[in-house]
């Protein structure tokens, strides 16, 4: 059985309706990718799963326990974290303190020391900035304090919405280098991208989504080998 | 030309004030911050607290510090009361409206107490001593309420940066949304912030006792005047709140010496009113 299944979600804002029948599976261990244009519900889908808004229809599993409809910081607690679109970091707390955050959960608050040893040994410019404001670091170095939030809270399933959005693009790669090292500690993956020709390399499959449905989905290489993805997005 | 040990101890007595009335604004700038609604209320609550005390000492004759510990759960008792009842109702609501129900709350509190107490003064009496250093008197009913103030300052900021609770309650007024995501839920944050801000209202009330004399509308001596801090120091921002706290109690209480007690008030009414054309955001806004 998959760690995280979606079968058949629609969701939206009010009158609006931003995500059609979607239906998405994530195995655990496996990092899959939701690529497609703006406004095509991205956002959204990774809102349904963490429970910023609730699905109006469809079935949300996630390692056997049905989520569908529980607030955020329930869901939280069955072992997913968000790193959202625009990091969300806060930006008057210090950078410890943010950290602290991402470790709220009593359960996680009990392997703080041992969590924030692993996230600093990933990202050894937070420790380095412990006690500055998280507001003051840079685009790249805010992100990666908002993935390193988000493993605060030992997660099963970690997503990521849009990471390197507004990066330059000699940053664009490091940062995928960071979270290919993050795959590569066991952590399972569902990561939203603009950025197509770069996740692709990091996933290993990949959904299309236009327009709030899945159009395509397949093993990432055979994706990026497809046409129409190649000329739309990949741009090859 | 006044004889400079007045003003002196004007100075003093204004330091000692402005612990109190930094209880009453990082209170309700605490609520503020956090759940983006003004408690206009707050120092109603206060008074309330106050009768409380006022009860439990020369009516029941319970020991001052007990009497005070029972105050300040009181204003806990209120604070989570006041969010269950008012806030929590109307928390999507437009501002106005938000405005109109916690001034609701301010007449209906005014009022019940003059149904219940009358409008007499009621006190708790106490014979406490006064010490002199170099002609300036410290009488110990402005000195222990102002070392209590000061614990209770730090108490609050090692609670709200030591503690996984105080920091998410910080957190939340910057980013509610990112705060859930963490797991932690708004309703219980929003219920120990409620929960705080109420406390201190009771903390408040009972050093306020040791000077004043509890009245149904003691609430309009020290409300406008704790709203007036609050936006001195830039609504939310904890540190512009103490800052503005000594600030406006040394202008009332020195020109208080100088000149009368009304004038003092005009001066820092005048002052904040100036204040607000230069630095809008609060003394300790950032540019920009």
């Amino acid at each position: 059985m998959s760690l995280l299944e979606l079968g058949n979600v629609t969701a939206g804002y009010g009158q609006f309706t931003a995500l059609w029948d979607v239906t998405l599976r994530v195995d655990a261990g496996e990092a899959v990718a939701v690529v497609g244009p703006n406004g095509s519900g991205k956002t959204t889908l990774l809102r349904v799963i963490s429970g910023l808004i609730a699905p109006r229809a469809g079935q949300l599993v996630f390692d056997g326990a049905a989520l569908a409809g529980k607030p955020a910081h329930e869901i939280v607690a069955h072992g997913i974290a968000h790193v959202p679109e625009g990091r969300r970091i806060f930006p008057v707390l210090t950078v410890a303190d943010n950290l602290k955050m991402g470790a709220f959960l009593p359960a996680a608050r009990h392997r703080f020391a041992e969590s924030l040893a692993r996230v600093f040994a990933l990202f050894p410019v937070l420790a380095e900035r412990q006690k500055q404001r998280a507001g003051s670091l840079s685009g790249g170095e805010q992100q990666m304090l908002a993935i390193g939030r988000a493993l605060m809270s030992r997660p099963k399933l970690i997503l990521l919405d849009e990471p390197s959005m507004g990066l330059a693009p000699v940053l664009v790669l490091r940062l995928f280098d960071l979270i290919h090292r993050v795959r590569e500690e066991g952590y399972t993956i569902l990561v939203v991208e603009q950025n197509v020709r770069q996740v692709l390399k990091l996933v290993d499959r990949a959904y299309l989504l236009e327009v709030g449905r899945i159009k395509m989905e397949g093993r990432a290489a055979e994706l990026s080998e497809q046409d129409f993805v190649r000329k739309a997005y990949v741009g090859l | 030309m006044i004889d400079p040990i007045f003003l002196a101890e004007a100075a003093i007595n204004g330091i000692m004030l402005g612990g109190i009335l930094a209880l009453l604004a990082l209170g309700l700038n605490l609520i503020f911050g956090v759940i983006d609604i003004v408690w206009i209320a707050y120092v109603d609550l206060v008074m309330v607290c106050m009768y409380a005390l006022y009860f439990f000492v020369q009516v029941y004759g319970w020991p001052f510090w007990l009497g005070a510990l029972g105050a300040v759960a009181v204003g806990a008792a209120l604070g989570v009361g006041v969010h269950l009842l008012i806030i929590s109702p109307i928390l999507a609501s437009p501002p106005v409206n938000q405005l109109l129900a916690t001034g609701g709350l301010l007449f209906f509190l005014q009022s019940f107490a003059t149904f219940l107490w009358t409008t007499d003064h009621k006190s708790v009496r106490f014979s406490l001593p006064s010490w002199e250093l170099g002609g300036i008197f410290f009488p110990a009913t402005r000195l222990i309420p102002f070392a209590l103030s000061i614990v209770a300052l730090v108490g609050l900021y090692v609670f709200l940066t030591r503690t996984y609770m105080g920091t998410a309650i910080r957190a939340v007024s910057q980013d509610r949304e990112a705060m859930a995501l963490m797991g932690a839920s708004p309703r219980r944050i929003y219920l120990v912030t409620s929960a705080v801000g109420g406390l201190m209202a009771g903390l408040a009330g009972a050093l306020l006792t040791f000077q004043y004399s509890v009245h149904p509308f003691f609430g309009n001596q020290f409300g406008p005047l704790t709203f007036m801090i609050c936006v001195l120091g830039g609504l939310g921002n904890m540190v512009g709140a103490f800052v503005a706290s000594f600030i406006m109690s040394e202008i009332i209480s020195v020109a208080g010496v100088v000149w009368s007690t009304e004038m003092g008030y005009v001066i820092a009414f005048v002052v904040f009113i100036v204040m607000m054309f230069i630095r809008p955001g609060g003394i300790l806004a950032r540019r920009g």
